[in-house]
């Protein structure tokens, strides 16, 4: 008779990466990663506001029509919303967890607490809420129309956009959801490529120069409407 | 030196701790840590009080036993284990606060001294090889690469102290655990287990309530052995390999 070895009883792959943090972390960075090369593209597209309303509709019509001929109109954003919504929920669930885990792990504080860790890898669960409650706020405002200041109209961002970055609200989450974004790339780029195994090939420098360019790419955006470059 | 210790006592396990407050005299800044804390014991015993409990063994810096975060820093603030953390980093009149490893998967025994086992736990898991023993091997028959044999020596060092959990905000077992992954697994006598050694001794950190990382890096600062950081990087990748492959 064969013995029984601890092998037998290891669970299939996707068992045993959700069971293990290990495992929880890969979900977390793979999941930022996806989210993280949407935004790079989003930031890229926002930029088009500074051409003028017909490059920047036209565009939004062109996101519909991606993918045409092979793909039916508005399939292929759907595509990425769907990809794009399982990336948030798997991160998000995963951090839950992963942070109650690592709070029972350390129940009791030193009486001689010492501040700990840079200020980005402190604010990840905070600054991770803070981005999950803006990307429920710009949906309803910018794609939904539903908190949307002035009359929102379909396939009209010029316009929209104008709108809302003509409220002093809309301006101040949108800039403070922006810095948050940056303080939540610099450390969880880098701590990606160290959970992905590759660490040692992505500097700190890199982490921090994405963080700036996507924040400093985002936010000239309410700038150029508040100062009046874009109107 | 003159010194005031505020340290850690708890009776017992079950029992309710607090800081209690000593004042030291005539402490010489040769002594070690912890020649400055059997002084204050022998103080206690003649006082007929309870000595402060702590964990020593070699005092050599090799065992691991020694245990103590000074100050809020494990270890005290050199980079070096306790025992061999000298009273010159420490100025005369200071006040010294003295803290067991704080970690939900290292309970206290008693005032300073907690119970590593969890440890021993994970290098029962996968942290060994599976070879008859017997007279040494001849030292050629099995070839291993200089800078393997560099990586594996680096990764050997880890004392199995604890300092990186006690340091961690999350009490996370990583840089232990890494430290052990590696070292095998980069050797060929330990390539046989090396998905095996990997998940087991994961799976075993997860089960005793160790947290996770963050990349926070307290662990490698406060790493006696200066095991780095970028061998959870390491072990991550090993970890990866390992479940595509469903060892
Ligand atoms: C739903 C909103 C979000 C929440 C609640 C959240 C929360 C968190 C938390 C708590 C961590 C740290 C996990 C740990 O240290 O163990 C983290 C890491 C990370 N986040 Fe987010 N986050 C959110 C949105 C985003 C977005 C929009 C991105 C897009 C770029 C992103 C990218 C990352 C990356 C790349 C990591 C590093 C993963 C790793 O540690 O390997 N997150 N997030
Ligand atoms: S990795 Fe360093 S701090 Fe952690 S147990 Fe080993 S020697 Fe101690
Ligand atoms: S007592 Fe052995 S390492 Fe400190």
């Amino acid at each position: 008779m064969a013995l029984a070895t601890k092998t037998d009883r290891r669970p299939s792959a996707p068992e045993l990466l959700w069971k293990s943090t290990l495992g929880k972390k890969t979900v977390m960075a793979v999941s930022g990663v996806i989210m993280l090369l949407y935004l790079v593209a989003h930031m890229v597209g926002n930029l088009k506001i500074f051409f003028g309303p017909d490059e920047m509709n036209h565009y939004a019509h062109w996101l519909r029509t991606m993918g045409e001929p092979v793909l039916h109109y508005e399939w292929g954003l759907w595509l990425v919303r769907v990809v794009l919504l399982a990336a948030v929920i798997a991160h998000a669930t995963a951090a839950y967890q992963l942070s109650r885990r690592d709070i029972k792990a350390r129940p009791s504080k030193y009486v001689h607490a010492k501040p700990k860790a840079s200020y980005a890898t402190r604010t990840m669960r905070w600054g991770g809420i803070i981005l999950g409650l803006f990307i429920v706020w710009h949906i309803l405002d910018l794609t939904t129309g539903t908190v949307h200041p002035a009359g929102y109209e379909h396939l009209h961002p010029y316009q929209n956009v104008i709108d809302t970055f003509s409220t002093w609200y809309g301006n101040a989450i949108y800039i403070v959801a922006m810095v948050a974004l940056g303080f939540h790339i610099q450390h969880g780029f880098w701590a990606a490529a160290h959970t992905l195994g590759y660490g040692g090939r992505v500097p700190k420098g890199l982490s921090i120069g994405l963080a700036v360019v996507l924040t400093a790419g985002f936010v000239a955006v309410p700038i150029g409407v508040m100062t009046g470059v874009v109107s | 030196m003159r010194l005031t210790l505020r340290v850690w006592r708890q009776r017992s396990a079950d029992a309710d701790g607090g800081m209690s407050t000593y004042e030291i005299d005539g402490i010489s800044q040769d002594m070690s840590f912890l020649e400055m804390l059997d002084t204050l014991n022998e103080e206690l015993i003649l006082k007929g009080e309870d000595p402060v409990a702590f964990d020593h063994d070699c005092r050599e810096g090799i065992c691991g036993a020694c245990s103590l975060v000074i100050n809020g820093d494990a270890h005290g603030p050199e980079r070096t284990t306790t025992c061999q953390l000298h009273m010159r980093s420490f100025k005369d009149g200071d006040t010294i606060d003295i803290e067991p490893w704080r970690a939900a998967a290292f309970p206290v025994i008693k005032d300073l001294v907690v119970d590593r086992s969890a440890f021993d736990r994970i290098i029962q898991a996968g942290g060994y090889i599976t070879a008859p023993t017997g007279a040494a091997p001849e030292a050629h028959a099995t070839p291993v690469p200089k800078p393997d044999a560099d990586f594996a020596f680096e990764h050997a060092e880890c004392i199995g102290c604890g300092a990186c959990v006690a340091a961690c905000p999350n009490g996370a077992a990583m840089l232990f655990t890494s430290a052990k992954v590696n070292h095998l697994n980069v050797l060929p006598q330990g390539a046989p287990e090396r998905e095996s050694r990997v998940l087991d001794m994961v799976a075993q950190m997860d089960d005793e309530g160790f947290g996770g990382c963050t990349l926070t890096g307290e662990c490698a600062t406060a790493c006696p052995k200066g095991i780095p950081l970028f061998s959870i990087t390491k072990m991550n990748k090993e970890f990866l390999r390992a479940a595509r492959r469903g060892a």
